[in-house]
């Protein structure tokens, strides 16, 4: 490894680390004195322009050794995260623009790029540290973009929420890695799962049950899977709606991708890949009926989609917890979160705008939303019943392709039983969300003025609706693209 | 040709939703000719299917990496129903003439309701199949929601969740058979060639058969049809009866017997007198049949009784198709198309002509108003729908029950006689259900009858009297003449019975 | 008798005539009543020509035959002989009565006439039909104009009334369709000849008693309960004097007149041909029904007040001589029984007839009457209508006398070959239903002296009698009881190769 090779594999990385350079400087230097909404539309096209420019780094970006181990990876399931992560945050940042909800959006864009930066490592790493250190960077960018709302005690609140759980899975997960190092004397992935495989064959089977225990928990909180899931609700209630959005939608786009790293790491069948199949089945189911179960119960929309979203994480967990590295299985979980993602920050789109205008996100206050904005009553119908997987909207393929998939790989009644489950779950999800859209279409709307929302706003969601029902009509375009990495 | 009922619908729903508000006039019209298209496509496409088997429509990859394929294909039966459905869509239409409150949505909804029906009957790929099939769902829920009438809401959540509960067992059940026969394909020839084990099609066919049956009336999974029929607006109740339980019988004899065949067979042990699945649905179709009609002898809605009349005659379908022998199954298809045309009339008829004019639709209310001298026209035209659903001869009600009786006696003789009983009882609540509404033998009082006389009730309008007739003429055309149907039918099932079926 | 013809023939047509004429007259508001008085005369007409073309042998023609439901074998098969041709007429002259007596009808004259034309489609239907399937189609479908005209034009009772009559026919057409599915899952037919072929070959109750088991008795019972409300049969006739008796005058004319033919037409074309062996085998307990039908109905008779049930219980009596022919000849017959078969067949196909003319002039009368006192038909409502109405009286009093059945007009004929035939076979039977004859006897000269005769009540002095356009309307009726009453060969001579035929193709 010398620099140059450094620098080329991290160029995407780098690229966006300049761009929030840039973006800062021109925030506080240039433009400082311009009203706050001229400022976000600058930061947010520097934030653009740098993910698409790191969008194109990716495609160019060579692995990274370090001597002989592998460091950051390049292509397959790295390469479709990675550019799911620059997609999805572009698009969180161009909803910025018209929600202007800070007075620093340059530093908010900053940190948003430096989160992205982060996700983008995780996405590669093959390396423990370097995916600790990836984590990390995520995370604290995280914590502060969920309290970027300075002034909204809620946003507060949720951060410091989403900070104390997340500094102690980040402990448990880090915890584990250790475990893990200290089994395999190695922090590398390949040589790690090959050190944990010898040392439970040599009777070390408890410890290494520990260490993966611990990770579960770590990344359980990152994806918010039951019963590591207590920050979500608050986070996404409480954090300013396209931090939410990115919330929701990007870093989990990361930490999926690394699980699915360290599926593909597992021998199939193994032991320890039994045993982390067994901890993943049991996230997954306890995170759907939870998920579900709870968002039933909902009054403010945000929580409603942050209870979903922890049964969509108990799906795709279903997914991990029946892999086989051979590709299927990772492109059909990149699939459903992609997806699942660019829905999500739509959902986000939608809700702050109609806070905005309403002043809270209850669902008594979508009333009538489709006299007061059809177009936004009729992205939120796509949206939604995309989320409760009804086709031919992206949701269904996706879910249909990730259980699919699944059942491809488990044999026996298990695997059926749990897909089953999702299934009946997705059903009963449509309750929660048909709650909403009855609410938007059936409700008489408690006022009669419009409800507004800006230009770009309006262009995204209408984009994202269109994206959402043209994947659900012609899957295989998204399902090509994804498979296009791994040849 | 007949794929362009689908298109056209779709289209006509997302046109509906970019007209002008505030122009009911206009939305109507495009309704009405979207709808009129879409039945002449079907007939035309109708007409060229005699003494053709399957064609195939359209059979272009779609998924390839997955072996998914948009195959849209009809044979006989498929042709019936997409016959039915642009019937059923045009009476709709003409029913649904009076919605003024954001009409261009209605429609909207409608239409795009209209053509995943469509899709569903058309479809030859199971994946396909299903997503139609979800799509038809969801536009129910909002109709019924947004335009119905009592508890609205109630009823079309319970019957966007009995169908999303049903739905997904279909799910699971296509899930488990695309996964076991090895993920090659989702067409339904080549699920059905796939070599699923008896074992596999043993637990997959009740899952998936009650999975469609829920949709069809099914009991004891019934109880969203009634309440459904009653909160939903006319025209709703008429597509609800009229074409979305066809949904649901056409998924169980398509997908559900079509690729599970062996979950038919013998148990090898019986429970209760229950020998095999086919026992336990036949069994559950009678009680179907005979409780829809006891109940609906003791409803005191008018709507409820046609509710529950339709899951009486819904049993007759099911029953049909359990007997698993040419005659039987000709006669359940057949009894979707009667059903479908006849339900449509009494929807209309009770739920648009009579409510609109008199605002109730208890008995106690209606037998005061002496109906059939204020409304000649809707108490004749409940007469012939009235006797059309006793399955009195001369239509098509007649043909399809009898053809599945004598399939039933043929499989087994103690389910005719049940079947027969309910016959008998749908003879009393139809006969009760019309004296009371029209033919209350009691003279006016005073009080009822007031000096100056009744007011006069709104004159019959022609899209009432052009969907009346074209129903009426419907299940005419066929009772007099079930051949114009019959010869699509028994060939198709004759060689959906070959395939696999004994 | 079993050539093609493919193509629409006079069957069809008389058939549909009225079917036309109903649309017709459902759109033609006022004028609704000529539409129908055309329609009948057409209809009439074609009966004629339907009559004059009917084979010499007996055998059936002016076949139809055309493949209708493939998968369940239905033909639609068309066909008469002797019999159904008659009762073709009878239902057109019928008919005609029907639609000349009502007259006075003001509410929805429209829809009345077009009900009647239906009923009288119906009608045509069921007695040129040789399949049952379209038979039965035929028989449902009389019932739906039958039951709304009662309902909407009936006397003060007509709710309930038209429910039992509706109820019990339905009833009875239930156990007619179960026997007949039976028959057909058992043998895969459901035509009449070729049923008929079958069971004279013994083949069709091995056929069902392989398919279904020994249930062919049961399959008689069932069809005979659905042809005996019809007819009726007692005790299946209490929905009658109800029916008849709240039901507008003119409809209870067709309702005597042809529709209770249908059940009698049915045993004949159906339950014999299908059934004779079972029939044979439940000869006595038949006959004790017929003979109760004929004794029990004529002392209801006597019993009544109310002219219209008078006569209703009197239709009972009367057509229970066809049922007492027809049961009398289900027996194994060998020599002279045959003639004496031969001779009590001819006299119920007769008596059908007769009793068809005469019982709906006699409810014309009534009609008439009716419309004069504006309701009451007490049999004590009235009293020397000779003086007021000589003419009502003189040709009521004909009408009476032929339904009592004095010779020289035509009820006589009939009950004497009815009599002639039965007593040798079942001679009991005979003798107890010569009661019912006495009986009638006395009940209609009852009448005729209550009615016409003894001093005039007050309110009846001005009571108007017939009018020119009246009595035209009933010569011509009253001529043909005459004349059938002198020259029954008429009718005799056309039936009798027709009777022979069936009889050689019976077999108890």
């Amino acid at each position: 490894m010398n620099y140059n090779e450094l620098f080329l594999a991290t160029l995407p990385e780098t690229v966006l680390e300049l761009a929030a350079l840039l973006v800062l400087i021109v925030d506080l230097g240039l433009v400082r004195n311009a009203g706050p909404r001229y400022r976000a539309v600058v930061a947010a096209f520097f934030g653009v322009a740098g993910c698409a420019v790191a969008l194109w780094a990716v495609s160019i970006a060579p692995a990274l050794h370090f001597g002989s181990t592998l460091l950051l990876t390049v292509g397959g399931t790295a390469g479709v995260a990675q550019c799911s992560i620059l997609i999805l945050t572009g698009i969180t940042l161009l909803l910025l623009v018209d929600c202007v909800f800070s007075r620093n959006p340059g530093e908010y864009v900053a940190v948003v790029l430096m989160a992205a930066a982060g996700g983008l490592l995780i996405a590669a790493a093959q390396d423990l540290l370097v995916i600790f250190t990836g984590l990390e960077l995520l995370s604290v960018s995280l914590y502060i973009l969920a309290a970027f709302a300075k002034k909204s005690a809620a946003s507060a609140e949720s951060s410091l929420k989403y900070y104390l759980f997340g500094g102690m899975a980040a402990a448990f997960l880090l915890f584990g890695f250790s475990y893990l190092y200290g089994l395999s004397a190695s922090t590398s992935l390949p040589q790690v799962v090959l050190g944990v495989s010898v040392a439970s064959l040599n009777g070390g089977v408890a410890l290494v049950s520990v260490a993966l225990v611990m990770i579960a928990v770590g990344l359980g909180f990152k994806v918010a899977a039951v019963p590591f899931h207590f920050w979500a609700p608050d986070t996404y209630e409480g954090a300013p709606a396209p931090a939410a959005a990115f919330i929701a939608s990007v870093s989990k786009v990361a930490s999926f991708a690394l699980l699915i790293s360290i599926g593909t790491a597992l021998v199939p069948g193994h032991g320890a890949a039994q045993s982390w199949s067994l901890i993943l089945a049991v996230l997954a189911a306890a995170s759907m009926i939870f998920g579900n179960v709870a968002a039933l119960a909902q009054t403010s929309v945000r929580r409603l989609v942050a209870y979903s979203a922890i049964a969509h994480a108990g799906y795709i967990l279903l997914g991990l917890a029946y892999f086989e590295p051979s590709g299927r299985n990772a492109q059909a979980i990149l699939y459903y979160i992609l997806t699942y993602g660019l829905t999500t920050i739509g959902a986000f789109g939608v809700i702050s705008a109609v806070e905005r205008a309403t002043g809270n996100d209850s669902i008594g206050n979508f009333a009538g939303l489709h006299r007061r904005n059809p177009v936004l009553a009729a992205v939120l119908l796509v949206l939604f019943l995309s989320l409760a997987g009804i086709p031919p909207l992206v949701g269904f393929w996706a879910k249909f392709n990730l259980f699919a998939a699944v059942l491809m790989v488990g044999g026996g009644a298990a695997p059926f039983a749990l897909v089953a489950l999702a299934v009946a779950f997705s059903a009963v999800s449509l309750f929660y969300y048909l709650q909403v859209l009855k609410s938007a279409y059936v409700a008489a709307p408690a006022a009669e003025t419009k409800i507004k929302a800006g230009p770009v706003t309006m262009l995204v969601l209408i984009v994202i609706a269109l994206a959402v029902l043209g994947c659900g009509c012609f899957p295989a375009y998204l399902q090509d693209w994804i498979a296009g990495f791994y040849l | 040709m007949l794929a362009w009922t689908i298109y056209l619908s779709f289209a006509g729903a997302l046109l509906e939703t970019l007209l002008p508000k505030g122009k009911p006039g206009l939305a109507r019209a495009l309704a009405l000719l979207v709808a009129v298209a879409g039945l002449v496509v079907a007939v035309a496409g109708y007409a060229a299917g005699f003494s053709q088997g399957r064609i195939t429509v359209t059979d272009v990859p779609w998924i390839p990496s997955m072996g998914i394929r948009y195959i849209l294909a009809a044979d006989g039966i498929s042709r019936v129903l997409v016959l039915l459905t642009g019937l059923a869509s045009v009476a709709g239409v003409l029913f649904s003439w009076n919605i003024d409150k954001r009409t261009n949505q209605f429609f909207a909804f409608y239409l795009a309701l209209i053509g995943g029906v469509f899709g569903v009957f058309l479809s030859y790929d199971l994946f396909l199949l299903f997503v139609f099939y979800e799509i038809a769902i969801v536009p129910k829920y909002f109709i019924i929601a947004i335009w119905g009438s009592t508890r609205r809401e109630y009823g079309a959540m319970k019957l966007a969740l009995y169908s999303f509960v049903g739905s997904a067992m279909v799910l699971i059940g296509l899930l488990a058979s695309y996964a076991t026969a090895g993920a090659h394909s989702t067409g339904l020839v080549d699920l059905a060639h796939a070599g699923l084990s008896t074992s596999f099609q043993m637990w997959c066919f009740p899952l998936v058969f009650i999975g469609f049956g829920i949709l069809a009336g099914l009991w004891p999974f019934h109880t969203w049809a009634p309440t459904g029929h009653v909160a939903a607006p006319t025209a709703a109740s008429m597509l609800l009866a009229g074409v979305v339980m066809k949904l649901g019988a056409y998924g169980c004899l398509r997908v559900a017997m079509g690729l599970y065949p062996h979950g038919l067979d013998p148990w090898g042990f019986s429970l209760l007198g229950l020998g095999s699945w086919r026992d336990v649905f036949a069994v559950l179709a009678i009680i179907g049949i005979i409780y829809g009609a006891l109940v609906a002898l003791a409803q005191t809605d008018f709507k409820f009784v046609i509710g529950y009349s339709s899951v009486s005659h819904m049993g007759f379908v099911l029953l049909g198709l359990m007997t698993l022998n040419q005659i039987g199954m000709t006669g359940a298809v057949l009894q979707m198309f009667s059903h479908g045309v006849i339900a449509g009339l009494l929807f209309a008829i009770v739920g648009r002509i009579v409510y609109e004019r008199t605002h109730t639709r208890q008995f106690a209310d209606l037998e005061k108003m002496h109906l059939s001298r204020r409304l000649p026209f809707a108490a004749w035209a409940f007469v012939i729908a009235g006797v059309a659903s006793m399955g009195l001869p001369g239509f098509s009600g007649f043909v399809a029950e009898l053809q599945v009786l004598v399939g039933s006696w043929r499989a087994a003789p103690g389910w005719t006689v049940a079947a027969g009983i309910g016959i008998v009882i749908g003879v009393a609540y139809t006969w009760r259900a019309l004296q009371k509404a029209f033919f209350n033998d009691k003279l006016p009082t005073a009080e009822d009858h007031p000096k100056t006389g009744w007011h006069d009730m709104a004159a019959i309008t022609w899209p009432e009297a052009t969907g009346v007739t074209l129903l009426v003429a419907a299940t005419l055309a066929v009772g007099v003449y079930p051949r114009l149907l019959l010869d699509q039918i028994e060939p198709a099932v004759k060689t959906f019975l070959a395939g696999g079926v004994q | 008798m079993n050539e093609m013809n493919t193509g629409i023939g006079l069957l069809t047509l008389i058939t549909l005539l009225p079917v036309v004429g109903a649309l017709i007259a459902l759109f033609s508001g006022k004028q609704a009543r000529a539409v129908a008085l055309v329609t009948g005369l057409g209809s009439l007409a074609l009966s004629l020509v339907i009559w004059t073309h009917l084979p010499a042998d007996g055998h059936i023609g002016l076949v139809e035959k055309i493949a209708w439901v493939p998968s369940l074998g239905i033909e639609y098969h068309l066909g008469v002989d002797g019999l159904g041709a008659l009762m073709l007429v009878l239902s057109a002259i019928v008919g005609l009565m029907s639609i000349d007596a009502a007259n006075r009808v003001h509410h929805s004259p429209n829809l009345y006439f077009a009900l009647v034309l239906l009923l009288e489609a119906g009608l045509f239907g069921a007695f040129t039909a040789l399949n049952f399937y379209h038979w039965f189609i035929f028989w449902e479908i009389s019932l739906i104009p039958a039951f709304f005209l009662i309902k909407l034009w009936g006397g003060p009772k007509r709710g309930p009334a038209a429910t039992q009559f509706f109820v019990y026919t339905m009833a009875g057409s239930v156990a007619l369709l179960l026997s007949f599915m039976a028959v057909f899952l058992a043998t895969g037919s459901m035509d009449f000849i070729k049923l008929s072929e079958l069971a004279h070959s013994g083949l069709l109750a091995q056929a069902v008693t392989q398919h279904l088991g020994p249930v062919m008795p049961w399959l008689a019972v069932g069809v005979l309960a659905g042809f005996a409300v019809k007819t009726p049969l007692m005790p299946f006739h209490t929905w009658l004097p109800n029916a008849y008796a709240e039901a507008p005058s003119a409809v209870t004319m067709l309702l005597t007149g042809a529709m209770s033919k249908m059940g009698v037409y049915g045993f004949l074309r159906i339950a014999v041909p299908i059934f004779g062996h079972e029939i044979a085998q439940m000869r006595t307990v038949l006959l004790v029904l017929a003979v109760a039908t004929v004794v029990l109905g004529a002392f209801a008779a006597a019993a009544q007040k109310d002219l219209k049930r008078l006569l209703a219980y009197s239709s009972v009596n009367h057509l229970g001589y066809c049922m007492l022919g027809i049961f009398a000849i289900a027996v194994p017959a060998s020599g002279m029984q045959i003639a004496s078969q031969a001779a009590a067949l001819n006299g119920v196909i007769l008596q059908m007839f007769n009793h068809g003319i005469t019982a709906a002039a006699l409810f014309w009368f009534i009609s008439m009457i009716q419309f004069r006192t504006g309701g009451p038909r007490g049999i004590d409502d009235f009293g020397g209508l000779r003086k007021p109405a000589p003419v009502l009286a003189g040709l009521m009093g004909i009408a009476l006398f032929s339904s009592l059945g004095l010779p020289g007009l035509n009820g006589f004929v009939g009950e004497f070959l009815i009599f002639r035939g039965v007593l040798p076979l079942t001679w009991i039977s005979a003798t107890v239903s010569v009661l019912g004859l006495l009986v009638t006897a006395v009940v209609l000269l009852t009448v005729i002296q209550k009615v016409f005769a003894g001093p005039v009540p007050a309110h009846l002095v001005e009571f108007p009698d017939l009018h020119l356009s009246e009595r035209l309307a009933m010569v011509p009726v009253l001529g043909l009881m005459l004349l059938l009453g002198l020259v029954p060969q008429l009718i005799v001579g056309a039936v009798n190769p027709t009777v022979l035929r069936l009889l050689s193709h019976w077999s108890f």
